[in-house]
């Protein structure tokens, strides 16, 4: 294949240990993702798509089996080099949001930006604007807890954007969102899917699994399918006019 | 260099948004600085005070006395500066003026007697010249004059303590005190000096020298101290010297003995009364030392407390791809800002105490806060805050950032 494998799991498991219980959250699971994909883990609750994230956004590492990101196996990062990654590489949206409870909606968007050495003012100026991209121009000075769910949602996308990172990871980014606030979403990824980014989804809605190009189906921590819908471009090109 | 700003702005948040635990988390540092400050001012204005006493004295003035190391002095021996060293000195020495002996009557304090009143107070006998080498001027009458010593006159000059401590009239010119039995007139009223390290200066009399002599008895050969100046201060260590040459013979002492005696400058005696203060100095550095340790565990305390609360925070700070560094050197700012707050605080409020203890006690009215102290203060807490930060910040800068994401 010419196309370059971006991350690649291989054998990868992720066991919990509470005790005398174990919990087997990911069960061998072998997965390439290429460079400019777009890509959706579908999968009923519990099914391992949170785990799986964490583990592909280098926040979490597998018990077993290999990563390997750009080329490197992650395990051989050492920790500044990990913080990096997560910094410049990756844009994450936390199912649970995840954001500061005692910064506003545009501090929130700047933090990432500060470990990247940008100057306050153009920190400023890039958070301004992407939260104005998802619609809350006018809640920038807003604490979390002063937002209602979905825009709390917008805000952990604004800052998964903000630094235009090259791998997208969005752990139900539309779940507290209307429709039409989702389409908006869903756009803005298109549009930086187009941009060359890599874009992985984790959702229950069949709707944006179809959206995207391909459909990672995982089962008890197994993949359970691995489906193209490049056949089906023309669907989703009416689907986006939508 | 953003990440130290926002660093900063995140740690003033902080302490803001828990002022009350703030301040009773710096409490420690607090307190500790204001005792220093109020301390130190109080002790330098007290010292600034004493050394222009001294310096009143004069930086070419010598005072000669009789002097004994305590294992001699236990062993029965006695030394002792006489008249006819007085004598001696002032026929060989040249290039001095001023001498003047001082014979203090009685071993300290002895009573002193008007009417039916009596106090206890510092007598002694000396010459006009008395009152040059001390800047001791009368305020009312005069001074003792040559003639009063010659004749051995009944005449005296008293500090004005003690005209409210024994009632006397407001103009006591021509009053009787008496003294070891004999009556004195009192011919001046010295000018108030105040007080040093607690002790009256104005408690005082002053009568002939000739008089005092005659006083304890002409039986008794009496211990005397010998002021005087040396006119050309570069003469100083030749005058020294043959003074001690003409003493050590007058007191037979044999080469390879010590000196029986001292000769003193006022920089001497400054030097005296500067190791004093430094002693308290030490001490005061050794409580300060404690008062730091204890506010410094405080510190330590309330970080890593709000390690454990802002654990998510840090998750979440770790995973928008914070370094270890800057979690640590976030945690360690609000540390040292802790401390360093502290730091202020205690140094306003020690300036404001010291301030007023100046205002209130006459000793101290020269208070001041050297800069020396500010530094140290600044210094000492910001280094408390370091060292008692750099804990909690490195259990900070360690979780595992999934572990701190999911933390409840
Ligand atoms: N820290 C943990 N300790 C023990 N078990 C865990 C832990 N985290 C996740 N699990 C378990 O691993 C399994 C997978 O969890 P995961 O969060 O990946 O599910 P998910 O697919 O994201 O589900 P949902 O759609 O509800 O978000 C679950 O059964 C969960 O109970
Ligand atoms: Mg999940």
């Amino acid at each position: 294949m010419s196309r370059e494998s971006l991350l690649e799991l291989q054998h990868v498991s992720k066991r919990y240990v509470m005790g005398e219980a174990t919990l087997d959250a990911l069960k061998d699971v072998n997965l390439t993702i290429y460079r400019n994909e777009y890509v959706a883990f579908i999968g009923p609750s519990g099914s391992g798509k949170t785990t799986l994230m964490n583990i592909v956004g280098c926040l979490d590492k597998p018990s077993s089996g290999s990563y390997i990101l750009n080329d490197t196996p992650v395990a051989d990062l050492d920790d500044n080099a990990l913080a990096r990654i997560r910094n410049r590489e990756i844009g994450f949206i936390f199912q649970n949001f995840n954001l500061l409870g005692r910064a506003d909606a545009l501090r929130n968007v700047m933090q990432p930006l500060i470990y990247r050495g940008i100057p306050l003012s153009e920190r400023k100026h890039m958070a301004t604007e992407t939260l104005q991209n998802v619609g809350l121009g006018d809640r920038l000075h807003h604490l979390p807890n002063q937002l209602s769910g979905g825009q709390r949602q917008r805000v952990a996308i604004a800052r998964a954007l903000v630094g235009k990172p090259s791998i997208l990871l969005a752990d139900e980014p539309t779940g507290n969102l209307d429709s039409s606030t989702g389409r908006d979403v869903m756009a803005m990824f298109d549009n930086l899917h187009k941009n060359g980014h890599t874009i992985i989804i984790v959702t229950h809605d069949q709707n944006i699994a179809n959206h995207c190009r391909r459909v990672v189906r995982l089962m008890d921590g197994q993949v359970l399918s691995d489906t193209d819908n490049v056949a089906k471009v023309g669907n989703q090109e009416a689907m986006r006019r939508v | 260099m953003y990440n130290f700003l926002e660093s900063l702005r995140s740690a003033f948040q902080s302490v803001r948004a828990h002022a009350l635990r703030s301040f009773l988390t710096m409490l420690g540092i607090v307190i500790g600085v204001m005792a220093v400050i109020a301390v130190v001012s109080l002790i330098q204005g007290f010292s600034k005070s004493v050394t222009s006493e001294f310096n009143g004295l004069g930086t070419n003035s010598l005072t000669i006395q009789s002097y004994l190391p305590r294992k001699d002095r236990l062993a029965g021996k006695i030394a002792k500066v006489t008249t006819d060293d007085l004598l001696n000195i002032q026929h060989a020495v040249t290039g001095i003026s001023g001498l003047s002996p001082i014979l203090p009557v009685g071993r300290f304090f002895i009573p002193v007697k008007y009417r039916n009143q009596t106090t206890n107070s510092q007598v002694l006998g000396s010459t006009p010249d008395y009152a040059v080498n001390n800047g001791t001027y009368p305020e009312k009458g005069r001074f003792i004059v040559p003639f009063d010593d010659l004749q051995h006159r009944h005449v005296a000059v008293i500090g004005v303590t003690l005209i409210t401590k024994l009632h006397l009239p407001e103009d006591p010119l021509g009053q009787y005190i008496q003294i070891s039995g004999q009556w004195f007139k009192i011919v001046g009223v010295l000018h108030p000096k105040g007080q040093i390290l607690g002790f009256d200066q104005d408690n005082q009399v002053i009568i002939p020298y000739g008089t005092a002599h005659s006083l304890l008895g002409a039986a008794v050969v009496p211990d005397i101290a010998i002021q005087l100046k040396v006119n050309d201060t570069k003469q100083m260590d030749a005058v020294v010297g043959r003074i001690s040459q003409i003493l050590r013979r007058n007191h037979h002492l044999k080469s390879g003995q010590d000196d029986d005696f001292k000769v003193q400058t006022p920089s001497q005696l400054l030097g005296n009364f500067t190791s004093v203060m430094n002693a308290i100095t030490y001490i005061l550095g050794g409580i300060v030392a404690i008062s730091l340790l204890v506010g410094g565990i405080g510190i330590m305390n309330i970080m890593l407390v709000s390690v454990t609360e802002r654990t998510r925070e840090i998750g979440i700070y770790k995973s928008l791809g914070a370094r270890r560094s800057d979690i640590m050197l976030q945690f360690l700012i609000e540390a040292v800002i802790l401390a360093l707050i502290g730091g202020i605080i205690g140094l306003l409020l020690g300036y404001g105490i010291g301030m007023l203890v100046a205002y209130l006690v006459p000793a101290f009215r020269d208070s001041f806060v050297p800069w020396w102290a500010i530094v140290l203060a600044f210094g000492f807490s910001g280094g408390v805050g370091v060292i008692f930060g750099i804990t909690p910040a490195a259990k900070a800068a360690a979780l595992d950032p999934i572990e701190a994401l999911r933390y409840e």
